[in-house]
């Protein structure tokens, strides 16, 4: 069973059925008591920052969502649901997030016009360092992206898949322990996206090795 | 490397996708759910689909198939064709397609534009334009008046005011429809698409006129198109989507290669 947090940032239904698909019980759920008998957790979303933010207090999802990381569950963050763990985002002007991964969103800055903000579209992540959500997967698969902000990890260890657009090579896929996160959605990623939901599925929350080496280069 | 999008049209009336050439003397080609999944395992970056009666019928969009779609294949697709207001969009997007195109109704209340944005994101929300070309004057500076109604009907707009106008609103991608080209195969509008994307920061989708793998490659260069729309040039299946990428490919245009 995959426990999905509800917290108004935007449409579920591509998530949901995604996991369907690959024969994944959903449950879609905004009830901290809910959230916190989950066993698996996924955090999408699409939007603002600040009003995911808003929403996560308003719901009280903050202190169960800290909780159920910490307690080692493993937890999948989605676009937004990705940059709200980081500490702030440079979105509506500054806003204060979730700070459970180091660093802080920024918005891309464009070289020219041909490059247009935000991004739309396939683009390829490179494997930062072996993570068992890539199990399967080809280094510099393409994944979608929607986005104008993206992460910058203050921890390079926290840096699991790596992106480049705009001006900013960037943490496409960021996390540690049991705590993993894409800026892109697998979702609506085909295929190889569907195969990294399973890969998340199967995944315990654990590290094969837990000083995996950065192969950053 | 962001790559460049290839992204078939469905044209669906009565449930089986149709083609036709400049709106005209359409030919039921299958099923949607069946095309779409056969597309998608093939390749392609993305898909879309336009009710093409549902406006003339005075209906609303065909949510069962969005909903069909949704469940068949895991790529974005748009919806549009027959969306008449905010909550149109909502069934739409709830219904598990990713984006929302409007035409018509953006052209008679621009703001829907503004609302759907804020509701949903503008992410969500595409423009559909069909532009034809005219004498450049003081009233059309870019020389291409905005149609609706597949030509039929003329709305004094200005295709680049128009464009910068929606950009303002918030609307997130503008799907360029060459009215000139639409279905004949014989390339891509470049001059109109290369204006409207060198005048606008968010995404352009080129549209009508897809023949050969050349045009593609036309339209993502000079054309300055960031995703292109083909129709006839797969559904008579002249080419399949892997052929056209490896030419694209070839061509050092930057393309998705696994799928």
């Amino acid at each position: 069973m995959i426990t999905i947090i509800d917290y108004k940032a935007g449409n579920l239904t591509s998530v949901q059925l995604a996991f369907e698909s690959i024969g994944q019980k959903v449950k879609i759920t905004d009830k901290p008591e809910e959230i916190l008998c989950a066993k698996k957790i996924v955090f999408p979303g699409v939007g603002a920052a600040k009003a995911a933010m808003d929403s996560l207090k308003e719901l009280k999802l903050i202190e169960p969502i800290r909780q159920k990381i910490a307690e080692g569950v493993p937890f999948l963050g989605i676009c937004i649901g990705m940059q709200v763990l980081f500490e702030s985002s440079e979105e509506d002007g500054g806003t204060q997030c979730l700070g459970i991964l180091p660093g802080k969103v920024k918005k891309f800055k464009s070289p020219d016009k041909s490059c247009k903000i935000p991004q739309i579209g396939w683009n390829t992540v490179k494997i930062a360092s072996k993570h068992p959500i890539f199990e399967n997967i080809d280094d510099q698969s393409e994944f979608y992206f929607v986005d104008s902000f993206y992460p910058d990890c203050a921890d390079k260890k926290d840096m699991i898949g790596q992106t480049q657009y705009a001006d900013a090579n960037f943490a496409s896929v960021a996390g540690n322990k049991n705590l993993v996160s894409t800026q892109f959605h697998p979702e609506r990623s085909g295929r190889i996206g569907l195969r990294l939901l399973e890969n998340f599925t199967r995944w315990d929350g654990t590290l094969a090795t837990e000083n995996t080496e950065d192969t950053e280069k | 490397m962001l790559t460049k999008r290839i992204i078939p049209c469905l044209d669906v009336r009565n449930r089986k996708v149709t083609k036709g050439v400049k709106f005209q003397n359409n030919i039921d080609l299958g099923d949607p759910i069946e095309m779409a999944v056969a597309y998608s395992d093939g390749g392609c970056d993305e898909l879309v689909f336009y009710d093409i009666t549902a406006s003339a019928q005075g209906r609303p969009i065909d949510i069962e198939m969005v909903k069909e779609v949704a469940k068949a294949v895991h790529i974005p697709f748009a919806v549009g064709g027959g969306i008449r207001n905010l909550d149109d969009m909502r069934k739409v997007l709830l219904a598990g397609a990713e984006k929302v195109s409007v035409n018509s109704l953006a052209v008679l209340n621009p703001n829907i534009i503004a609302e759907g944005a804020k509701q949903f994101g503008s992410q969500c929300i595409v423009l559909g334009m069909d532009p034809v070309k005219v004498e450049k004057s003081e009233k059309f500076p870019s020389g291409y008046e905005i149609t609706t109604q597949g030509f039929r009907t003329r709305t004094g707009l200005d295709a680049l005011e128009w464009t910068k106008k929606a950009q303002d609103l918030g609307v997130g991608e503008i799907v360029v429809n060459s009215v000139d080209a639409d279905g004949t195969q014989a390339g891509f509008e470049l001059n109109l698409t290369r204006m409207i994307s060198e005048n606008v920061d968010i995404p352009v989708v080129a549209s009508g006129g897809a023949g050969t793998c050349q045009h593609l490659i036309d339209v993502f260069i000079e054309g300055k198109a960031d995703a292109a729309i083909i129709a006839s040039m797969i559904h008579t299946g002249k080419f399949t989507i892997k052929q056209i990428k490896d030419e694209l490919i070839k061509a050092e245009i930057p393309i998705r290669k696994k799928w």
